[in-house]
């Protein structure tokens, strides 16, 4: 089994309900995330666009984050999902590092690492994660990439040529796809991200050591 | 190719949380710069005890202490800034040995082992001989200790600024600028003018190297990926050029001319200048580059 997501970025209209619902199932601490939806425009008036991208960990099949844990910490369990665990974690932010997608945090309680888990927990209870059951456009497609009749390998196939992964340069092999994606939606360096209050917040950086 | 996507797209970041930013600061530089000084030490009085016997028999005992007080720093430095810093001992009882850190602190507690027997047999057992045999033993330890981090920075790999093998060749020669400028500051005018000579050149060829090796990332890294040519915009005129350009300065540039001058004119109290300037200039220049892909936006 080989556990892996799919966001289909033409369906995402950014109402968030992901990034809440994930942040109420997994206690995420404020100023901090597992997954999150960023916004960037496009265009000038008047033709201009709104994309939206749901941001998580990519659970890769070669994880830098995996490698470079001293305490394997960060291991892989058997559905291939790249798990964490607090209680073995060092927090010596190897892991922040070596993630090339900028997914895992210092969790200001615990003081360890912390990310996306594909809500694991749940998962093992053959549930759906989190903000997979919250989308109300079902945009988020889990599943199994092994088996070539669930959902998620179909949707591959179905829109094969046009399935993105982020930094494929890194050769990560990520195990998080998207459909309808960019240079724009996925390539952090291809839009400007002014530090200041813009459209909706205060666009800025943690201070030193990751979090307030 | 990012330039042209944001020209052409006028993409703007509208809605977005909070990123993280310099995650490894200034305690980490601590760490690689009194690392440098704790191995390159040993480096250079291993050399010196071998090319010069009869003279630099007082450096043992000075050399061993210094390598274990900047050694200890290193290891103090990488301990505070775990987070979960009690949970140290996780590395030796769970160990994950593809991971450099954990490399890096076995290597390390050898390397602690060997030079604390140094100082027993030195100090205790006031003998020489097995205080250089162990010294062998020490320098061939004293070089992964110094690459690890290198290694460690290459296991980065959202830090497409520290490459492999560039980091490790300045690894190694910080080592041999901090080890020769500490050397020539503990010797002083003991030293016959042949050794200081030695040393200077040590302390010469290892910054014009270093100072090379800078600006050719400075210019050639920009061709490597757009992500390194972003990076390095925080030092041409972005927040850090000011930081950068001293680092080189201080680090490089002004032990060069002072090495040149103090042979030309063997003057050791050039020298002096030379090697404080160098220990100052080697933790900016360390830090501007541990800093800078750090302040890269990763998605």
């Amino acid at each position: 089994m080989q556990l892996g997501f799919l966001v289909d970025l033409r369906l995402c209209m950014g109402c968030k309900g992901c990034e809440i619902a994930c942040k109420v199932e997994n206690e995420v601490p404020l100023s901090t995330w597992r997954l999150r939806v960023k916004y960037v425009d496009v265009g000038s008036f008047p033709e201009t666009k709104r994309t939206f991208t749901p941001l998580r960990c990519n659970h890769c099949a070669n994880a830098p984050c995996v490698r470079i844990c001293p305490v394997s910490a960060l291991h892989y369990i058997e559905n291939g999902i790249v798990n964490i665990d607090k209680e073995r974690c060092i927090g010596c932010a190897g892991c922040i590092m070596a993630c090339p997608y900028g997914a895992i945090y210092i969790d200001p309680l615990t003081q360890t690492a912390d990310k996306c888990t594909y809500c694991a927990h749940r998962v093992a209870s053959a549930m759906m994660p989190a903000c997979v059951v919250a989308c109300p456009v079902e945009a988020n497609i889990f599943g199994d990439l092994d088996d070539p009749m669930s959902n998620i390998s179909k949707y591959i196939q179905e829109h094969q040529g046009n399935v993105q992964v982020r930094k494929a340069e890194k050769g990560t092999d990520p195990h998080h796809f998207y459909v309808g994606g960019g240079n724009v939606t996925l390539n952090p360096l291809a839009s400007l991200r002014e530090e200041g209050f813009g459209l909706f917040n205060n666009l800025t950086h943690l201070p030193v050591g990751g979090h307030h | 190719m990012a330039h042209e996507i944001i020209a052409a797209t006028n993409a703007v970041v509208t809605l977005d949380v909070a990123l993280p930013g310099i995650v490894w600061g200034w305690i980490i530089t601590m760490n690689m710069w009194a690392k440098s000084i704790g191995t390159g030490i040993i480096f250079i009085a291993f050399y010196l005890l071998k090319k010069y016997p009869e003279q630099t028999g007082f450096i043992r005992l000075p050399s061993v202490v210094i390598s274990i007080i900047f050694i200890h720093m290193f290891l103090f430095f990488t301990v505070i800034d775990l987070h979960q810093m009690f949970r140290f001992w996780h590395i030796f009882f769970h160990p994950h040995m593809t991971s450099t850190i954990t490399l890096g602190a076995w290597l390390a507690a050898g390397f602690v082992g060997i030079i604390l027997t140094m100082a027993y047999f030195l100090y205790i057992k006031k003998d020489e001989a097995m205080y250089d045999k162990l010294l062998a033993y020490g320098v061939v330890l004293a070089v992964p200790v110094t690459l690890y981090t290198a290694g460690l920075m290459a296991q980065s790999t959202a830090r497409e600024l520290w490459q492999m093998p560039t980091e490790s060749i300045q690894m190694m020669l910080a080592a041999f600028l901090a080890g020769s400028a500490t050397m020539l500051l503990v010797g002083g005018n003991k030293f016959s003018d042949e050794i200081k000579k030695d040393l200077a050149l040590i302390l010469g060829f290892s910054a014009l190297t270093a100072f090379i090796m800078y600006m050719l990332e400075l210019v050639f890294g920009p061709m490597k990926a757009e992500e390194v040519a972003a990076t390095l915009e925080f030092v041409k005129g972005g927040e850090y050029t000011f930081m950068f350009w001293l680092g080189q300065i201080v680090a490089f540039l002004i032990p060069m001319v002072l090495v040149c001058k103090s042979i030309k004119d063997k003057s050791y109290y050039l020298l002096k200048i030379a090697a404080v300037s160098a220990l100052v200039g080697l933790w900016i220049t360390k830090h501007v580059w541990l800093v800078i892909p750090q302040l890269l936006n990763l998605s």
